[in-house]
């Protein structure tokens, strides 16, 4: 079909140009927004630190920080105060200990059992269903913690209370298995099939796949999912605040009652005047909070990058 | 084209400084607002969760009969009440423990004066498991136990098995009272301010959490308020010295002053209350008022 073609050109090219510009204009506006949602996460968090900080710092000058980190004395409240938080941090790290070490071995072998060996009937029943345990609020978590599990472990180590570091521990344990299956699951089944298949091919047992295939070549998830875990752990506050106990003491063992650091804030923030010195130890301890989860996000960034490096190899 | 996705940049920039500038004036502390007083038809009720039900009774009744007042009640804890009162984020705030000296520095740094109206009162009980022989303690040996100098039951008459000792967190006006009536004995000839709470004692964020762990714990030991005493629990006689009878806690041994832990329940406003809020804190004190107080399980001011 004969066309003009001169004019024709001009004409489209015109409207292409005008096209284009206008999809430019769209698209520089999407790129603006998404840039704009990035970047309000950023100032989110330097908003955040920088209140921790304004707030925090100044208990300082109160309490020296090696006297408030390593003091075993909290009594906010007498005249004159002491801040020592020492029992605080110990008392966290045996609750996530305690959770971390209940909730890894299980979450990865249930991942190992959902992703290699239950039939696909099994595993699109089982996953929802785990999922579902993110759902409980952490008040009913304490609240099962205080009804259920703490008389039983009283019994059963024959402690004097039930509430104790070791009941909130399981307990959170309960409330991370979620994450850790699902991130877990989710990196096994990543896993290219070549991998197993050639493993299959050398006579490998079910059992030697996932332990020496499947579970390697996801490691770098496996410890994603472990860290999320742990950050779970580090900052669930209503359930420990319900069942750990609240003593000061400082904790020797997982059986004594214990207030982690949460628990701590929660406990004590409703009475703490704003800018006084309780409020500003309070706020320290949160920083301190923040430093902790941000130190577990480094090592799992150190982990995954190490991860990678082997098998570029 | 350059210069539009400057602009853009710009703008970028302009509303991220606007959001670093919403989220300083955040953490500044924000003038007290409104002063409490006046013709507001709707104000809160905030602090103690012991006095709590009793706010909640009167803000009912009163509303009631008032149709065109709305008042909010919650109860955090007495510190909370207190700090919102300085804070001027309500305008009643509801106390079970006196308001302290460095509260009322901070209260009129800031143009606040906390103005005390004694709405009631409150016995606090001691109570223990059903099966725990013992029956009654001296203040003496209360504060021997909370303060972790006594750590066995056999010490006091009881089985050989140590004692769990239970106590509200700091948050409570419970907490501060009963640390100051008496773990320090005050108003006794041993009294001694130096005494704290010791490191074994276990904090709880709210009494029905106490009173849960008493009902199922051999070894423990609390101190819950009147009303919250259960058939799950046992109250103890209390003695004020070890010559002084054995008093069990009741709205009438309250009232005679014949049991020693009564404490009062606070209302302070800021400077004497005035309109809606005086009507209110009228109607508490009124002997219609004052009847609903026995119903929740405290004891009437007269």
């Amino acid at each position: 079909m004969p066309r003009q073609r001169s004019s024709a050109t001009t004409a489209e090219c015109a409207l292409e140009k005008g096209l284009r510009r206008r999809w430019r204009l769209g698209e520089r506006a999407i790129e603006g927004g998404i840039f704009l949602a990035s970047l309000l996460a950023i100032v989110v968090l330097l908003g955040i630190v920088a209140l921790l900080l304004r707030q925090g710092l100044p208990i300082f000058s109160y309490t020296p920080p090696w006297a408030f980190l390593f003091g075993t004395r909290w009594y906010p409240v007498s005249e004159p105060p002491t801040f020592g938080i020492a029992p605080f941090f110990v008392a966290t790290l045996w609750v996530t200990a305690v959770a971390t070490a209940v909730a890894v071995p299980v979450g990865v072998a249930c991942a190992a059992y959902l992703s290699e060996v239950a039939r696909p009937a099994i595993r699109e029943t089982a996953k929802p269903i785990i999922e579902l345990l993110a759902g409980f609020p952490s008040v009913v978590m304490g609240f099962i913690g205080l009804l259920l599990l703490s008389p039983l472990i009283q019994s059963m180590f024959n402690l004097n209370t039930g509430l104790c570091g070791l009941a909130a521990g399981i307990m959170l344990s309960l409330m991370s298995l979620p994450i850790i299956v699902t991130v877990s699951e989710d990196a096994m089944r990543a896993i290219p099939d070549d991998f197993r298949q050639a493993a299959y091919a050398l006579g490998a047992t079910k059992w030697e796949v996932v332990r020496h295939v499947s579970i390697p070549a996801a490691l770098s998830g496996i410890s994603a999912a472990m860290m999320l875990g742990i950050g779970r752990a580090i900052g669930e506050t209503m359930t420990v605040l319900m069942i750990a106990g609240g003593a000061l003491a400082m904790p020797v063992s997982p059986t004594a009652p214990m207030m982690p650091m949460t628990a701590a804030i929660a406990s004590g923030i409703g009475n703490a005047v704003r800018g006084g010195l309780q409020y500003q130890a309070l706020f320290a301890i949160g920083l301190l909070l923040f430093l902790m989860t941000l130190a577990v996000n480094l090592v799992a960034d150190a982990v995954l990058e190490r991860q990678k490096r082997k098998f570029q190899r | 084209m350059y210069d539009r996705f400057m602009m853009r940049k710009w703008l970028t920039l302009a509303i991220a400084a606007l959001f670093i500038t919403a989220i300083v004036l955040a953490g500044c502390p924000g003038d007290p607002n409104g002063d409490g007083n006046g013709d507001t038809l709707s104000f809160s009720i905030t602090g103690s969760n012991t006095v709590q039900p009793l706010s909640v009774v009167w803000a009912e009744a009163f509303m009631d009969q008032r149709s065109e007042v709305s008042i909010a009640v919650s109860g955090p804890g007495s510190g909370v009440g207190i700090a919102a009162l300085i804070d001027g984020t309500t305008e009643v705030a509801q106390s079970s423990r006196l308001i302290r000296q460095s509260e009322i520095d901070q209260a009129q740094a800031r143009g606040v004066n906390p103005y005390e109206i004694t709405v009631a009162q409150d016995a606090l009980a001691v109570v223990v498991h059903p099966s725990n022989p013992v029956t009654e303690l001296t203040i003496a040996q209360l504060s021997a136990i909370y303060s972790g100098q006594i750590t066995n039951w056999q010490e006091l008459g009881g089985e050989d098995l140590p004692i769990v000792v239970l106590s509200r967190d700091t948050n409570s006006g419970t907490h501060v009272f009963f640390k100051e009536t008496v773990v320090q004995m005050r108003g006794l000839a041993t009294e001694e301010t130096s005494l704290e709470y010791g490191p074994n004692v276990l904090f709880l964020p709210s009494t029905s959490a106490g009173i849960e762990e008493t009902a199922g714990n051999t070894r423990a030991i609390f101190y819950p308020g009147l009303a919250y005493v259960t058939a799950d629990v046992q109250a103890l006689a209390i003695k004020r010295t070890a010559d002084d009878p054995a008093v069990l806690p009741s709205v009438e041994t309250a009232q005679d002053g014949t049991y020693p832990v009564v404490r009062p329940l606070l209302y302070y406003t800021n400077g004497a209350p005035a309109g809606v809020i005086k009507d209110f804190i009228d109607y508490c004190l009124s002997p219609a008022g004052q009847a609903r107080v026995v119903d929740v399980g405290y004891v009437p001011v007269q």
